[in-house]
Parts: C-alpha cells; sequence; structure tokens
C-alpha cells in the first residue's frame, strides 16, 4: 500500500508541480507575476465560499461526463460527440420541465427529465454506434459529425419550436427555481452533484468489478480477443455507444436542471471534448477522476477571477492542463523505458 | 612491397586467412539475472551458411539480435568487413548489408505486400512500383511462393507474412543474411525451396546465418555448424570435418555439444531421448487405440464458409471425429485451415454444412454455447486474439468464461477467487510467471502457450481444436505442449491439431487429413506410409 501510494504521488504529483511551475515560467515571460496569479486561483476557487461552492457545482457535469467517456474509452470506443449528445439532452430536458412541472410533483418532474436527457443522449449515438458495430465505420468522424448536426439541431430546435415567446434573447422557457434540482444544505451546489459522483463511482464499480465491465475492456484492449472468446462484440459495442451517451445526455439535463434553469441558443458549454483529457489524465480510474475534476474545475473557477485581476487570457487554464497532460505523459514515458530492461531479457 | 602482398593475400585468398564478412570478438550480453551470451567469439564467412544450433536460451536469439541492431552488446566488438563497428539501430544494420528475418513476423497489417516490402526505401525518393514488383517477381520466383502483392498483410497467414519477411530481408542483395528459425511455419516443399535459395545466395557470395534447432536442416543446409549453450559457443564443426563425418558422428557430436556431454544425468533419460526425437524429426509415434465403432464424437458434414478478404474459405469439408481421437490437419498454410479451425470453435459463422456434436446439432451455437459443450479451441495467434496481452494471467486464464460461476455470481466478479484459481493453474501447468497478475504479454511464447493450453483443455472439454500448437516455442516446450495434447487424448477428449509440421503430426496423430484450397483432400491412416501420401495430398496430387 505504501509503495502504492508513492507510486500514485510520483505519477500525479511530479506532473501536476512541474506544470505549475513551468505555467509560471511562462507567465514570467509575460510580465505577470505567477505567485499573485496562483494566489488569486487558489483563493477564489476553494479558500472562499462562495468560489468553493461554484468549483464544486460545475464538478456536476464534468463528471458525468466522465463517467460516460470512461465506459467508452475503456471499450475501445472514441465517443468524441459528447456536445452534440449534452446540448440535445439539455435543450430536451429544458423544453420538457417547465411543461412538466404544472402537473407533476418537483421529484418526479426532475426524475423524468433526466431520464429523458439521458434517453436523448443515447438516441443521438445510436447512428455512430450501429455504423461502429455492424460496418466498422470509424466512430471519431461518426460522433464528431453527429455532434456537429446535434449541436445545429439543438441551436434551432431553440429558435424554431421552443423558443419562449416573453424573451428577446432566443431562448427556452425557463424552470422555476423552487422546481430545479435542490441545493445541499443551504449552498448554490445542487444535489446534482451527488448524482454524478455516484455516477462516476457506479461506473468504477462496473468497469473492475463486474462481467460486463471485464467485457467492455477485453473489447476495448483486443477486439480479436473478444470475438475469440465469444463475446458478442456487435452487442457489446451498442450497449457501450449508449452508456456513455446516456451518461453525457443525464449531464446535460442535470446542467439544465440544476444551475441554468434554461437553455439559450447560443449556448454551448464544449464540456465534450473539454473532458477528454481529465479522464486520460485519471487513467480511466472513476477516483481520480473526482480529484483531476476537482483540480480542473478550481482552476477554471479561479482562473476567471485570476485572469481579469493579472491581466492574462481566461483561457490560460487550459495551457495548464495541457502542461499538465505532457508532463504526465513524460512522466508514464519515463517509467515505461525504465521497466523496459527487466522485461527484454530472453 | 610486402605490405601489398599482404594486402593481396588478404583480399583475394578466400581459402588461406579470408577477412570475414563479420565477426565477433568476446562478446558478453547480460540481461538482469541472466548472461545471455559469454565472451562469444565468431566468424561469419562469404559464400558460406552457418548453422547456430542450440536449445531456446542458449543465446541464438540475442545473438542474433545484436547483428540486426536491435540490441549492444555490453561488451566486446562486432567487426564487419575486418572493420569494428557498433550497430546501434536496425537501419545501421541494414546500412552495413545485414538482412534478417526473425521468428516474429514484423511487418505492417494494414499495408499490402509490395507496400511493406517499398518500406525499407529512402523516404526521398518515390516509390518505384514498377521497379518493386520486378523484384518481388525475381524474389517469388526464388522462393516458388504464389503471393499477391497487391494483398493487405493483415489478411495472409502466418506462413505466408513469413514468406515476405524472407522477401523483405532479401530486398536489398544483402551481404548477410540472418534467419532466425526460418522453417518453423514452412512446408517441407517450403523448406526445400528455402534451401534452394540459401544454396543460390551462397553461390553469390552472401554470408548466411541460420540459426535453428533442427538437426537434420543443419546437415543439410550448414556448411558450418556451431553450437550454442548456456550463451558460450559450446563448439564448433568446421566445413572439410562436417563434410568427412558421417551422419551417426556428426549426431554423437552435436548431441554433445548440445546437451553437455560432460553431465549426462542433468536431463532426466527419458526427457534426454523425446527431445533428441524431436530434434530428429520426430520418431516418436504414438500407439493410439481409438474405438471407432461408437457413434462419432464430433461430425462435420460439407462445411462451407464465406470467402474473406485474401482468406481461403472452407469448399465442401466434411469428416468425423471420435472420443480419443487425434486427427492431424497437415497442409500449405493459408489452404483453409484457419476457417476450419475457426468454423468448428463457433467463432466463425457457416454458410452451408452441419456440424454435430455426439448427435446433436451445433450449426447454429456460437462460442459460449459451443464452450458450455466442451469444444474448445487454442489459437495459433496467442497474442493476436488468444489472449489480451496488457491483461493478468489470472484474467487470461477466464477469459472465455466472463460472467460464469464460479467467478462471476450475479454479474459482480469474485477477483480473489479468480487470482487464487489463477495461482493453483500456475503451479499446476508450470506456468513461469513472477505473478498471477503479470499481464500475459511480457510472458514467453512458450509460457503465452501454457496458459492457452491451460484454459481450454480443462477437465470439462470435450472436443478440442489446437492449431499450430508448438509454432515458435522451444524444444523443452514443444514437448511439453504435444504431451499436453497426448494426455488430453487419453483422457477421451477428441482432438484435431492444425500444423504445417508434418512430423509432429505423424508422431501424436491417428489419422492425418490434409487442407488443399479450402478441401480435405483425404484423410489417412497413421501408418508407415502415411508422410509418403500426405505429402502427395498437401502438392494437390490425386488422392491417396
Amino acid at each position: 500500500m505504501a509503495a502504492e501510494l508513492k507510486i500514485v504521488l510520483q505519477r500525479v504529483l511530479i506532473p501536476v508541480v512541474m506544470a505549475l511551475v513551468v505555467g509560471g515560467i511562462i507567465l514570467l515571460a509575460l510580465g505577470k507575476d505567477p505567485l499573485d496569479y496562483y494566489g488569486i486561483v487558489l483563493q477564489r476557487s476553494l479558500l472562499r465560499s462562495g468560489g468553493a461552492q461554484e468549483t464544486v457545482t460545475r464538478m456536476a457535469p464534468l463528471l458525468l461526463i466522465a463517467a460516460g467517456l470512461i465506459v467508452a474509452f475503456r471499450a475501445g470506443i472514441w465517443n468524441l460527440g459528447g456536445d452534440g449528445q449534452f446540448l440535445l439532452a439539455a435543450v430536451a430536458s429544458a423544453a420538457l420541465a417547465p411543461v412538466l412541472a404544472a402537473d407533476l410533483p418537483r421529484a418526479l418532474n426532475l426524475a423524468v427529465c433526466m431520464i429523458v436527457g439521458a434517453l436523448v443522449g443515447a438516441l443521438w449515438s445510436v447512428i455512430p454506434a450501429l455504423l461502429k458495430a455492424r460496418y466498422g465505420v470509424n466512430e471519431i468522424i461518426t460522433t464528431l459529425m453527429m455532434s456537429f448536426l446535434g449541436t445545429s439541431l439543438a441551436n434551432v430546435l431553440i429558435k424554431l419550436v421552443l423558443r419562449d415567446p416573453d424573451t428577446t434573447v432566443p431562448q427556452t422557457r425557463s424552470l422555476g427555481v423552487d422546481d430545479r434540482l435542490p441545493r445541499l444544505f443551504g449552498t448554490t451546489i445542487h444535489s446534482g452533484l451527488v448524482l454524478a459522483i455516484l455516477a462516476v463511482i457506479l461506473v468504477h464499480f462496473m468497469m473492475t468489478r463486474t462481467a460486463f465491465g471485464l467485457k467492455l475492456q477485453v473489447l476495448g484492449a483486443n477486439r480479436a480477443a473478444a470475438v475469440h472468446a465469444g463475446l458478442r462484440v456487435e452487442r457489446l459495442t451498442i450497449i457501450a455507444f449508449a452508456l456513455s451517451a446516456g451518461f453525457i445526455g443525464l449531464a446535460g439535463a442535470v446542467e439544465v436542471l440544476g444551475v441554468w434553469g434554461s437553455v439559450r441558443a447560443d449556448w454551448n458549454p464544449a464540456l465534450g471534448l473539454l473532458v477528454v483529457p481529465l479522464v486520460f489524465l485519471a487513467r480511466f480510474n472513476g477516483y481520480a477522476v473526482i480529484g483531476i475534476t476537482l483540480f480542473f474545475s478550481a482552476l477554471t473557477v479561479g482562473g476567471e477571477s485570476a485572469a481579469r485581476r493579472v491581466g492574462v487570457p481566461q483561457h490560460y487554464v487550459l495551457v495548464l492542463v495541457a502542461l499538465l497532460l505532457l508532463f504526465l505523459a513524460l512522466v508514464e514515458y519515463r517509467d515505461q523505458s525504465r521497466r523496459k530492461p527487466s522485461a527484454a531479457a530472453t | 612491397m610486402i605490405n601489398a602482398t599482404q594486402a593481396v593475400q588478404s583480399t583475394e585468398a578466400p581459402r588461406g586467412f579470408p577477412i570475414p564478412v563479420a565477426a565477433l570478438r568476446r562478446i558478453t550480453k547480460r540481461f538482469p539475472g541472466v548472461v545471455a551470451l559469454d565472451r562469444v567469439s565468431l566468424e561469419f564467412h562469404a559464400g558460406e551458411i552457418h548453422v547456430l544450433l542450440g536449445e531456446n536460451g542458449a543465446g541464438k536469439s540475442t545473438l542474433v539480435s545484436l547483428l540486426a541492431g536491435m540490441q549492444e552488446p555490453d561488451e566486446g566488438e562486432i567487426l564487419i568487413d575486418g572493420l569494428p563497428v557498433s550497430i546501434d539501430s536496425p537501419r545501421h544494420s541494414m546500412d552495413l548489408g545485414i538482412g534478417a528475418v526473425f521468428q516474429r513476423v514484423s511487418l505492417v497489417p494494414s499495408l499490402t505486400v509490395i507496400e511493406n516490402l517499398m518500406l525499407g526505401g529512402s523516404w526521398l525518393r518515390s516509390l518505384a512500383r514498377g521497379a518493386a514488383l520486378r523484384r518481388f517477381d525475381e524474389l517469388s520466383a526464388l522462393l516458388a511462393t504464389r503471393i499477391d502483392p497487391d494483398a493487405p498483410m493483415s489478411g495472409l497467414s502466418l506462413g505466408e507474412q513469413q514468406q515476405v519477411e524472407i522477401m523483405r530481408a532479401l530486398w536489398r542483395d544483402e551481404k548477410l543474411l540472418l534467419l532466425d528459425e526460418p522453417t518453423s511455419m514452412l512446408t517441407p516443399q517450403g523448406v526445400a525451396d528455402l534451401g534452394r535459395m540459401m544454396h543460390r545466395l551462397k553461390e553469390k557470395g552472401v554470408a548466411l546465418i541460420l540459426v535453428t534447432h533442427k538437426l537434420l536442416e543443419a546437415y543439410e543446409f550448414g556448411d558450418r555448424i556451431s553450437v550454442l549453450r548456456l550463451g558460450t559457443v559450446a563448439g564448433d564443426i568446421a566445413p572439410q570435418r562436417l563434410q568427412t563425418m558421417s551422419e551417426a558422428e556428426r549426431t554423437e557430436t552435436v548431441i554433445g555439444l548440445m546437451f553437455g556431454a560432460a553431465d549426462p544425468g542433468a536431463v532426466p533419460a527419458q526427457d534426454h531421448e523425446d527431445e533428441l526425437a524431436i530434434l530428429l524429426g520426430g520418431k516418436l509415434r504414438r500407439a493410439g487405440s481409438v474405438d471407432r465403432s461408437k457413434p462419432a464424437k464430433l461430425s462435420a458434414r460439407a462445411l462451407v464458409t464465406m470467402p474473406d478478404f485474401a482468406e481461403t474459405p472452407l469448399h465442401a469439408v466434411s469428416f468425423e471425429l471420435w472420443a480419443g481421437e487425434v486427427l492431424g490437419i497437415a497442409g500449405v498454410d493459408g489452404n483453409g485451415q484457419k476457417h476450419l479451425a475457426e468454423v468448428l470453435a463457433g467463432q466463425r459463422s457457416l454458410r452451408q454444412g452441419r456440424l454435430e456434436l455426439a448427435g446433436f446439432d451445433i450449426t447454429r451455437g456460437r462460442v459460449p454455447e459451443r464452450r458450455l459443450r466442451g469444444i474448445r479451441y487454442v489459437t495459433d495467434d496467442r497474442l493476436g486474439e488468444g489472449t489480451v496481452g496488457t491483461f493478468s494471467v489470472a484474467t487470461n486464464l477466464v477469459l472465455k468464461e466472463i460472467g460464469a460461476s464460479p467467478f462471476w455470481r450475479h454479474g459482480i466478479s469474485d477477483w480473489p477467487l479468480i487470482y487464487q484459481s489463477a495461482r493453483e493453474q500456475i503451479l499446476r501447468n508450470d506456468i513461469r510467471t513472477p505473478s498471477e497478475l503479470t499481464p500475459v504479454g511480457k510472458l514467453s511464447g512458450g509460457n503465452v502457450q501454457k496458459v492457452l493450453l491451460a484454459r481450454e483443455l480443462d477437465a470439462e472439454a470435450n472436443v478440442a481444436i489446437l492449431n499450430k500448437p508448438t509454432y515458435g516455442l522451444d524444444l523443452h516446450n514443444q514437448r511439453l505442449a504435444l504431451d499436453r495434447i497426448v494426455a488430453a487424448a487419453a483422457r477421451g477428449v477428441a482432438v484435431i491439431v492444425i500444423s504445417t509440421d508434418l512430423d509432429e503430426l505423424l508422431e501424436i496423430s491417428d489419422r492425418v487429413g490434409v487442407m488443399f484450397r479450402g478441401s480435405l483432400a483425404g484423410i489417412v491412416e497413421n501408418d508407415a506410409a502415411a508422410g509418403s501420401k500426405v505429402r502427395r495430398l498437401m502438392t494437390g496430387s490425386a488422392a491417396a
């Protein structure tokens, strides 16, 4: 256990420190004070109550998307169509929730809308899933294409069909604050977060402790071996797609039902691709995803204030994430090349 | 004047003191815990086929990898044309005129044959397809192969892929050609072709290094034989001496060198004899007694498969197999053996035909159902499909049981039980692995095969299909694999062994069938005349 802990620390802490140091050097080169920047990030994102609540709230959709991506990536499926799945699900639940709110009790309404969101997300993956399962069509291309279609369709739906006539900006009807996901313990954090954490842990359990998860992993690691072992490759592929897109759709629904209450036509947080590097940083491990999402969420929340105060672009946070990925890969590479000689014995 | 004479002597007097094409001087190579090569000195001459003989682990492969630039020696030096060089990469090795063919295929599966062959060229030059095709035809004629230059590599059988490997090594007309167990995949005809090709290359002045563990091949092709044992050169038989020795003397000498004549007690007598039998090309015959009066265990009627790209489909294959019987399937690689194995395993669907297991129709059953009924398949593509290389030995041992009790209850994995069972299997089957959690891809070929055999030849096995069960294994592991197959048959398992090594099939089979262009050209009883009958069938001539 101690040795394992040491490895984790080496593999995670070293890259994090290196990314922060190099990121700081870049800030210095831009003529900014890195300590000032990091100080503000830390203070705004975690040390202040409002900032901390914002940080944690933003984790909810990231975690749900991560849960979806873990399922897909472990099964060797590149679901890069998260944005379309997310937005369509968000629009569907945003359109449905205010209508149903009149008739259904709050809990039931929320449950129905979340299920609808997940189903809409899953539905948007059916075409890439069938193409992949039946004809082996590369899902990177099909999911990306479906994503473009999905974001455009969401936009069109809001402007033409679901538009709230009472607003000037095209958006769906707003769900009353009292009908949204309940807040936790008098904070601004909504209960969708609990759901998201549960989803990630559930997925982690599924992938590591169940026959179904192992089947998906075999499929992802060696498709030929999956065929050889008699796994139903087509069916597994379609289910993995549906689960993945379903979780991402759920993320869209939760974000609408917990935070926004409506969807504006120009709204697209583009989280689908943003979460991809985070999932890789976590090496598809559910618990690591929670930690990394927290770290990333804090960086974004704090980064927004810090960017304004210090005077760097808001997306500087992404530079840090990129550096983090780079150093993580380098540490991994060093480990691999160290291990190699022992494995090469005849 | 004196200098000039010396120069003339050294270049123009090959019989005197020729400069070897390649020379190793006191080469030492260590791996953690192993000294693979210990102060090895050898010389390789132009126009000579130099056979390196030895057991696996004797250091043959390491030696080859040093010359091929895959590894660098820890001590000692390599001389090419008398000049010391440090071969630091495969490219450097090729630049020095060294071409190598390895046991493992290393071609790009997604490219075609001709594209693979054109890969070696400089990337600045445009790809000269016409010239490449001419060279391809030339080499095809030399090797007597029938490979479509535009077929994708992934569609070729292992045997055909290896033929392309040989072509690639010969592509640049090398000065030194390394062949690491090149015959292990070839048919007798293919071996003869290879022999002729080697002879021609030798006449052209190429130095050839042939790594093998087959004694007969060493005699047949070798001008000089060096025997490696435990990382040292145990002995050397020079061409002059080799020519004057009788076959019995040669065998005596070589066996003495290989196994260490000094301590014959080190290897148990029986083992020793068995290994000798393999070395000499399979003189062991199994005295099988199969009761064919009972109904057949497995019967296949007119099996037909869909043609897959660049793969030979089955064309009306029918046979019956009885419990306790070993049916050998011989034939040149790529004549439909792969489809046959996959169809029986349930991995490939039939277009027509019927399969019955003990009278029960299993034509429609897929892998899981057939596995439940005791049908087992040991694939020849051990790392490609037989195992998941990055997964642990334990996981791979249960790869075909995922979701079944007792290791899964209501779909929940019982990892402690899986690990415990794996530890037992590892002990029982003598799988050499640091632990049950080690990724199976890190094990040696012999141990990967032990994992597969442990998984497939379990107590519930009824019918076992084994495709090239000894391919790429060393003598010891070949013996173990064959023993396990024979033991399974003795337990009453109906066994099909597909192999391109006819000697091996004649050793363990009750009957031998021959695949030719997707059909079963014939099945012969394994009697004294079986060898010649099978060879005739393999060439496609009329049934025996």
